[in-house]
């Protein structure tokens, strides 16, 4: 690939550190090189002991890992997130609009801007959900959606994340880390904070409770379990927001509510903020197997018993197949053109599209409509022929479960590597909450990293690391 | 708050007492093993059944000697009572309900946990075992004491606490029962330093052979032991100490919730029962009877706790 070069790099440009960058520049190019490698050693041995780790799946031993965490931050201007905020508000409007459409009316289908079959054959779709309206027409209270950048003035959006998006415990344990590790930098560079997350969330999802609902609304998160790969992420989020961390077997129907096995018996909840998939939230609606769910809890939110966040079905929004048209969501909802664009994206399932794919593989990246994660997709660059030739023949054989994009010359940020600091490619995850009482962009997110020299793969799974992300103040 | 979270925080507590426990028998058994090598075995054997462990022992080893039983108790993961397995366990559980604990009761059990993977890597030179038994009691002790210094007198610290006295209580009636036959009046020959020997070895393996001295003088007699193990009240392992701190952890609940449940009348009975005891009646109806009634209804009491505040569905 060896795209670093050409890349945007964030902190520097030709000569000198880029606008943002300045004052921490300063203050970098005073420090003491070792002084800082001993610190990133102690936001290690910060974070085991701490216990912020991940499972990985696939993996018997070292089932706990540590995400790798670099001390050099990443950080966006005022105006550069001014622009970045407006255009995440616009689309988490549109994706909004398009759910309450798609599960009532589907005016979006009858104008012809989105192919049926799309929504038709899709697994996301869910038609329990048809003619269901939550609480304040809201689906999705909480949304990542994974930015990219190109240059100057080139954000682009590279997916949305619109079902259960994780990360945001690392933006908050990264900022706690920082302003820990190196106070002095805070105090004289003005970044905006992120710790009021936890709090403003619980705050949301309590303006999502259903209206019937008096007194404080009661939320939970529901968790699958300790073994599940964000779990660090949803204890801690329940430590924060002070609500109950519950696992499917904590729950049942209890006078036509969903109620809480606790210490004084069974107590109602209002709003469940759920960290399972769709399939596994009730076994007697979806998934009769699934032993983290419970069971009739859909019966109890038709019947608007409860708000579910996200509400089901929402992966309709986010689904790959989708992603290329959401411009035409955003402007059939909006009536605005996008603020944020989409990247260039080939749908295989078209036939002049999928030729050009095969004819390009080699400077594609190809993903599965489905997939998440980093798993199962093809870094064209990267691949090797026996790849290349697998790849094609899986593209022949279901050209509609891929999408192809070009490989984009991700910007750069500097870690601190072994010689000092070398440019890494990164991604941005912003993260947004919705409720009836409007759309709040975290000014920040999750950064994430690729270590590898010129690698493009910024995934947790796959060997990523991440970033504390500043936004500056005006 | 949750009955999963309950429970999780009451067996979490289990497993750091009982980590802790499980050093102690090991401490014993090196004692009775260097000083009384001809009878090595058995007392192997005998600290193997004060564990509770020694089925699951035979069925992997056919010698009952100091290297295996150290690491059967110390590391085996198959030995669900082994000190790894309970420092496993219990920081499983601390995790399940973190959002219970205060950050230094979580960081200390994560630490505990981090360093005894460590430390628990490789089988133990029996050179280096002191160290080792000293470090896992300094680590449970430092998840004590973050336990008390920070959380709050809710019922959380009364779940943690009902978790270790059970735990406790059941260890003690253990050892006692393991060992009541050089307890018994028939082989009561006064003087032997064998039984002297025996003796001290019980004090030695609740940490009492000290505080034995203060509270019941130089004489170590059968009859003085089974009262400070069973009957006195400032031994904080003695049953009888323990059975009080259940009384009012769960009594603390009772008002708490304002809801009386079948724990109560039990613990209400078995403590009056058991303050009412005196050595002689013990002694006269039998001690190991004694025990062995004393280990049933704790375990009841457990099961009745766990059933009363909902730790499962």
């Amino acid at each position: 690939m060896g795209t670093t070069e050409q890349s945007f790099n964030e902190m520097f440009d030709a000569e000198n550190h880029r606008e943002p960058y300045q004052k921490y520049g300063a203050w970098f190019d005073n420090e003491d090189i070792s002084r800082l490698r001993k610190k990133a050693n102690e936001a290690e041995v910060f974070f085991r002991r701490t216990g912020i780790t991940f499972n990985v799946y696939g993996e018997d031993d070292a089932t706990e890992r540590l995400i790798p965490f670099d001390i050099i931050p990443r950080i966006i201007s005022a105006r550069e997130w001014a622009r970045i905020e407006r255009g995440i508000e616009q689309r988490v409007r549109a994706i909004n609009a398009f759910l309450h459409d798609i599960y009532h009316r589907q005016e979006i289908l009858r104008a012809g801007r989105v192919p049926i079959r799309l929504i038709a054959d899709n697994e996301a779709f869910l038609p329990e959900m048809i003619g269901v309206s939550p609480p304040g027409n809201i689906y999705t209270h909480i949304v990542g959606i994974d930015l990219v950048r190109t240059g100057e003035d080139d954000f682009l959006v590279l997916e949305d994340n619109a079902r259960t998006p994780s990360g945001v415990s690392y933006m908050l344990e990264n900022r706690e880390t920082m302003l820990h590790m190196f106070p002095e930098l805070f105090a004289n560079t003005r970044v905006r904070p992120v710790s009021g997350y936890p709090m403003g969330l619980r705050r949301s999802l309590a303006a999502s409770a259903p209206e019937h609902c008096d007194g404080e609304p009661v939320v939970a998160i529901l968790t699958p379990g300790i073994h599940n790969s964000a779990y660090f992420e949803h204890s801690f989020l329940a430590d924060e927001m002070g609500v109950e961390l519950v696992e499917g077997h904590d729950l049942r129907i209890v006078d036509g509510r969903v109620a809480m096995r606790t210490t004084r018996g069974y107590q109602p909840i209002d709003v469940l903020y759920r960290r399972v998939d769709d399939d596994f939230l009730d076994p007697l609606t979806f998934n009769p197997d699934s032993m983290l769910g419970v069971p009739g809890v859909m019966d109890i939110y038709r019947a608007g018993g409860i708000t579910i966040a996200n509400a089901p079905g929402t992966g309709i929004s986010d689904d790959k197949a989708l992603y290329s048209y959401m411009p035409a969501i955003i402007e059939f909802y909006t009536g605005e053109q996008p603020i944020l664009k989409n990247v260039p994206t080939w749908r295989c399932s078209e036939a002049d599209s999928l030729a050009y794919v095969l004819d390009h593989l080699k400077e594609l990246v190809v993903k599965e409509v489905h997939g998440s994660g980093g798993y199962g997709m093809l870094i064209g660059p990267a691949a090797s022929k026996r790849e290349l030739s697998d790849f094609a023949a899986k593209l022949k054989a279901h050209p509609s479960n891929y999408i192809a994009q070009p490989t984009l010359a991700l910007s750069t940020v500097p870690i601190l590597a072994k010689k000092g600091l070398a440019p890494r490619h990164v991604d941005l995850r912003p993260f947004v909450r919705v409720s009836p009482a409007g759309i709040e962009v975290t000014p920040g997110g999750l950064t994430r990293v690729a270590l590898k020299e010129g690698s493009l793969v910024v995934n947790s799974s796959q060997g990523g690391g991440t970033k504390d992300t500043w936004v500056l103040e005006d | 708050m949750l009955g999963k979270t309950a429970g999780g925080i009451y067996w979490m507590f289990r497993y750091i007492e009982r980590s802790e426990n499980i050093t102690r028998l090991i401490d014993v058994g090196l004692r009775m093993a260097l000083t009384r090598p001809d009878t090595a075995q058995d007392e192997w054997a005998s600290v193997l059944d004060a564990a509770g462990v020694r089925s699951g022992y035979d069925q992997v080893h056919s010698e009952t000697d100091a290297e295996g039983v150290v690491d059967y108790l110390l590391r085996d993961a198959d030995n669900l009572s082994s000190v790894m397995s309970s420092i496993d366990a219990a920081r499983m559980n601390a995790r399940l309900v973190r959002t219970a604990l205060t950050r230094e009761v979580w960081e200390a059990t994560n630490e505990c946990w981090l360093l005894l993977k460590e430390t628990l890597a490789n089988p133990i030179a029996p050179r280096e075992l002191p160290e080792v038994l000293g470090i896992v009691r300094k680590q449970s002790a430092l998840v004590r004491a973050a336990l008390h210094g920070t959380m709050l007198r809710n019922d959380i610290f009364n779940f943690a606490r009902i978790g270790t006295f059970i735990e406790r209580a059941d260890n003690t009636a253990r050892i006692l029962d393991v060992k009541y036959y050089v307890l018994l009046p028939t082989a009561n020959q006064v003087g032997s330093s064998l039984d002297n020997v025996q003796w001290e070895t019980i004090l030695r393996s609740v940490s009492g052979h000290r505080s034995y001295r203060v509270s019941h003088g130089l004489e170590i007699s059968p009859r003085g032991i089974a009262d400070f193990l069973i009957l006195d009240l400032q031994m904080p392992r003695s049953l009888a100490f323990c059975y009080r701190k259940i009384l009012d952890n769960l009594g603390y609940l009772g008002q708490n919730y304002a809801i009386r449940h079948s724990s109560h009348d039990l613990i209400d009975e078995r403590t009056r029962e058991l303050e009412n005891q005196t050595v002689d009646s013990i002694f006269e109806s039998g001690l190991h009877e004694f025990l062995s009634d004393f280990k049933g209804y704790n375990s009841a009491l457990g099961s009745q706790i766990e059933q009363d505040y909902r730790f499962h569905k």
